[in-house]
């Protein structure tokens, strides 16, 4: 049971809390678009619905809306124009990088604009001595690795999604990826950010150096998923790449053999550049589909990364292989060369595509939970799924903790998307419940609104809509995202956790 | 050591209902820092005491007025250690003061600063609401990131009262390495072996000396330390008992931060030159932050730094009476005036430690 629960959640809000913004003017879309075309490429003002239809929605395409307009601004004086119309018109702001999100972030509004950042693409400088670079919200995640790579570094967070999304989108969602748990999330690799405010204000946060006076008002930024301002430049740290790296794979015949392994690695004093853990349903699918020779009778399987300088990766991977064994590994493997190495991470890698192959759909879900919960979580979604009446598959970023469920479904049958998130709902209820979060990546959205009472109370919530009106005063950016309103926090709460679909809800639901 | 959260949130409200400043205060370690405390005192040092410790987990959460010395103790019964080295300036310096000063010592720029390591806390706002923000896990990002946001705060926003971070194993071996040098060719040194990918954990120059710290796995450490002795010809050689130089610089104990004139602070890019200070500061964070001693009024340095790149303040001792920080453009001081209101509305908690105009 989270702490944060056993507050007072149920009270309602002291009159004069502050609360989301759910109502805007209405807006003439004629009249709007015309006042961008006066400074805006005419094509870079979109308002008819065919070119409009590609980004009604982001990666999560089961949640779409139609905007008004879509806007390409090319330079940073565009986005300030931009926000000065909409701030004083009170137009809601969508902004929008490569739309790869998983949370809806980029879902637009009906009544509002996206800003699209696309054509913010160029990589302004990298600085080799001091192991920076300064990029425009649009650069790719994976571009910047690319372009630093002749000078020996590398960019840190890789979301899987690297090879499409963009590091303005990082930004606003935190992106991790595989190596988190030794080289930390995308609030760890920055070094400033250029916002422009909702009023339209061009201003840096953050410098060339590691701390400024103040508030931390980067971190903030981070992970803020579009709430509080526009990104337009990002400045990121740069790592030397490892010599060398090297992946030890082990099976396993139960999970929590598994999971005892992965603390034994932690309690021998290795921080693994990567660890990750796939169920059995997970391996198999990943072998029939990349061929990278995983145990298929194997429960559980590690991929344990090791990474540095030669002398220390040979230590500790000998050190894991051995502990691996003793904790009962059925099978271990080590990649000897690097096409041994990428192969067993192909596996990893395509986790998502091979189980899209065998089902029609999937929902990928984003929980974090301490790591001694793991054996209950697994056995607990193994009783929703009998429930529910659909498969799961698991992988599983066991270093930090963050689980990534994929509930397999078929969309054309009636009511099965709704059994899905319904059952996305108590897995991530699960996670608040065993000390995590609801979302360790991917971000709130428009998806998670639902579970944040869970996991926050009407305190909590009122301080962050309080926060977001200290940013944006008439609550244009992104509206309806990320925080629910007081008035979402008391209905969802009153509906209960959907766990125990036939107990009755405990609290009575009132809609004043 | 215990639990007086009640004890506080009702010294909270009733300040805010009588409109009495608080001055929020750990182990009074620190009553430099800032722009001095004025107000009744909110004592944190009484709520102390490990809450939970999961070493497996890698998270320990602590009451903020446990003192640093009993976190380091119950760490290394378990070889852990936080990794971000936060100075003492006392015996009784708290998590809590490092949180709110922002304070992390040598090896920041390798193994990251105070606020890398928060993963959650729980804070009492100018309301007397006792909040709790984030959580016990490494990735979390439901919600804005409140708890970070304390980080150089100085307490401005509300009385921190938990933290929970994410520990580190203790590297298995530590040396330290010495080499006489001049600040120039000090500085590029630095910043081209921290472009390698070797177990360097702190650099620093003082004094005519470049001073390299390499923590790791034993192999790793001796194997670097024997070919980057062998390239300086032999001039570099390792300096027994490091960790004494270390934590000395960690703490400010060096002759160096003697006296009373004033001491900046330099937050700038690593390879940047800074005029009329380098030669006789002391440079830390593999460049990445200098001390300066000497007369001067804080527009002077802070252009100087905002050409390096970066910022500056005035840590210690001088004029303390005008502003103390790097300046604010207007926008971010709209905001976090804004802000400030938003947790603090009646403004009780430090006002103007910060800043004049918090």
């Amino acid at each position: 049971m989270s702490a944060a629960k056993q507050q007072d959640t149920s009270a309602t809000p002291a009159p004069g809390k502050l609360d989301g913004r759910v109502d805007f003017p209405p807006v003439y879309r004629s009249a709007l678009a015309k006042k961008f075309r006066r400074f805006l490429n005419p094509d870079s003002v979109i308002s008819d619905e065919e070119t409009i239809r590609p980004y009604e929605c982001d990666g999560l395409s089961m949640y779409c809306e139609m905007p008004q307009l879509v806007l390409l601004p090319e330079t940073v004086e565009q986005v300030q124009q931009i926000m000065r119309i909409c701030h004083a018109d009170e137009v809601p702001v969508v902004a929008r990088g490569a739309g790869t999100g998983l949370s809806a972030g980029a879902m637009p509004h009906a009544g509002g604009v996206v800003l699209s950042l696309a054509k913010f693409d160029r990589i302004l400088g990298i600085d080799p001595g001091a192991r920076s670079a300064r990029l425009q919200p649009g650069v790719r995640n994976l571009a910047i690795t690319e372009a630093a790579a002749k000078h020996g570094l590398y960019y840190g967070p890789d979301p899987s999604s690297q090879i499409a999304c963009t590091i303005g989108g990082n930004v606003a969602e935190n992106s991790g990826g595989v190596h988190c748990l030794k080289y930390g999330l995308t609030v760890h690799n920055l070094l400033s950010v250029e916002v422009v405010t909702a009023e339209g204000d061009r201003v840096t946060i953050g410098s060339d150096g590691y701390d400024s006076c103040g508030m931390d008002l980067l971190a903030l930024m981070t992970g803020s998923e579009g709430l509080l301002g526009i990104v337009t430049e990002v400045q990121v740290k740069l790592l030397p790449k490892p010599e060398v790296a090297q992946v030890v794979m082990a099976g396993f015949d139960s999970v929590q053999k598994a999971g005892d392994a992965v603390a034994g690695i932690i309690g021998q004093g290795i921080i693994p550049g990567g660890l990750e853990m796939m169920d059995g349903f997970a391996i198999q699918a990943a072998e029939d589909f990349a061929r990278a020779g995983y145990p298929t009778d194997a429960a559980a399987l590690l991929l344990c990364e090791v990474d540095g300088t030669r002398e220390e990766v040979q230590d500790h991977i000998r050190q894991a292989e051995e502990l691996f064994r003793t904790m009962g590994a059925t099978s271990v493997r080590t990649s000897g060369t690097e096409e041994e190495r990428a192969l067993l991470w192909k596996g990893r890698k395509s986790a998502f595509p091979a189980v899209g192959r065998i089902s029609p759909d999937y929902y990928c879900m984003d929980g974090t939970i301490p790591r001694s919960q793991l054996a209950h979580v697994l056995t607990e979604m193994d009783r929703m799924s009998a429930h529910y009446g659909l498969r799961v598959a698991n992988v599983f970023h066991a270093g930090d903790g963050n689980l990534h469920p994929l509930i397999l479904f078929d969309a054309n049958v009636p009511g099965e998307f709704e059994r899905t998130e319904a059952f996305g709902g108590d897995i991530l209820n699960l996670c608040v419940d065993v000390g995590g979060s609801i979302t360790g990546e991917h971000g709130v959205g428009m998806e998670k609104i639902r579970q944040m009472p869970n996991q926050f109370g009407n305190l909590e919530v009122s301080q962050f809509h309080a926060i977001k009106q200290a940013f944006d005063t008439r609550g244009i950016l992104n509206p309806g995202k990320g925080v629910p309103t007081l008035r979402q926090c008391q209905e969802y709460r009153a509906i209960g956790p959907l766990r125990q679909p036939s107990a009755a809800p405990d609290t009575e639901a009132s809609h004043g | 050591m215990g639990d007086i959260s009640q004890q506080l949130v009702e010294q909270v409200r009733q300040a805010a209902e009588a409109d009495t400043p608080l001055a929020i205060t750990g182990g009074g370690s620190k009553p430099f820092l800032g722009r001095g405390l004025r107000g009744e005192p909110l004592e944190l040092v009484g709520h102390a005491g490990i809450v939970s410790y999961e070493p497996v987990e890698l998270v320990l959460t602590v009451r903020a007025g446990t003192r640093l010395d009993d976190i380091d103790a119950a760490l290394a019964e378990q070889g852990q250690r936080l990794a971000f080295e936060p100075p003492r300036f006392g015996s009784s310096d708290t998590i809590g003061g490092a949180l709110a000063a922002n304070l992390s010592g040598p090896g920041r720029p390798w193994q990251g600063s105070v606020r890398d390591h928060v993963l959650g806390l729980r804070l009492i706002n100018g309301r007397g609401e006792h909040l709790r923000f984030g959580g016990q896990v490494m990735k979390n990002v439901a919600g804005y990131d409140a708890s970070r946001l304390q980080a150089g705060a100085l307490g401005t926003l509300g009385a921190i009262t938990e933290i929970s971070l994410k520990v580190m194993p203790r590297p298995a071996m530590e040396q330290t390495l010495i080499q006489p040098m001049d600040h120039q060719h000090a500085l590029a040194l630095m910043n081209r072996l921290a472009g390698q990918s070797k177990p360097l954990s702190a650099a620093c120059w003082y004094q005519g000396q470049l001073y390299l710290r390499l923590s790791g796995s034993r192999p790793a450490v001796e194997a670097t330390s024997e070919s980057w002795r062998a390239d300086s010809g032999g001039d570099m050689g390792v300096l027994d008992d490091g960790d004494i130089f270390w934590r000395q610089l960690r703490d400010q104990r060096l002759p160096f931060f003697d006296g009373e004139k004033p001491l900046w602070r330099f937050s700038v890019n690593p390879t940047a030159t800074l005029e009329d200070v380098d030669e006789h500061a002391l440079i830390d964070w593999g460049g990445a932050q200098r001390w300066s001693r000497q007369q001067e009024n804080l527009s002077v340095m802070a252009e100087k730094a905002a050409r390096a790149g970066g910022q500056a303040a005035l840590f210690r001792h001088g004029d303390r009476s005008g502003e103390v920080m790097h300046p604010q453009p207007a926008p971010l001081r709209t905001i976090q005036k804004r802000l400030k209101a938003s947790f603090d509305p009646e403004g009780i908690f430090n006002p103007q430690h910060l800043y004049t105009w918090l």
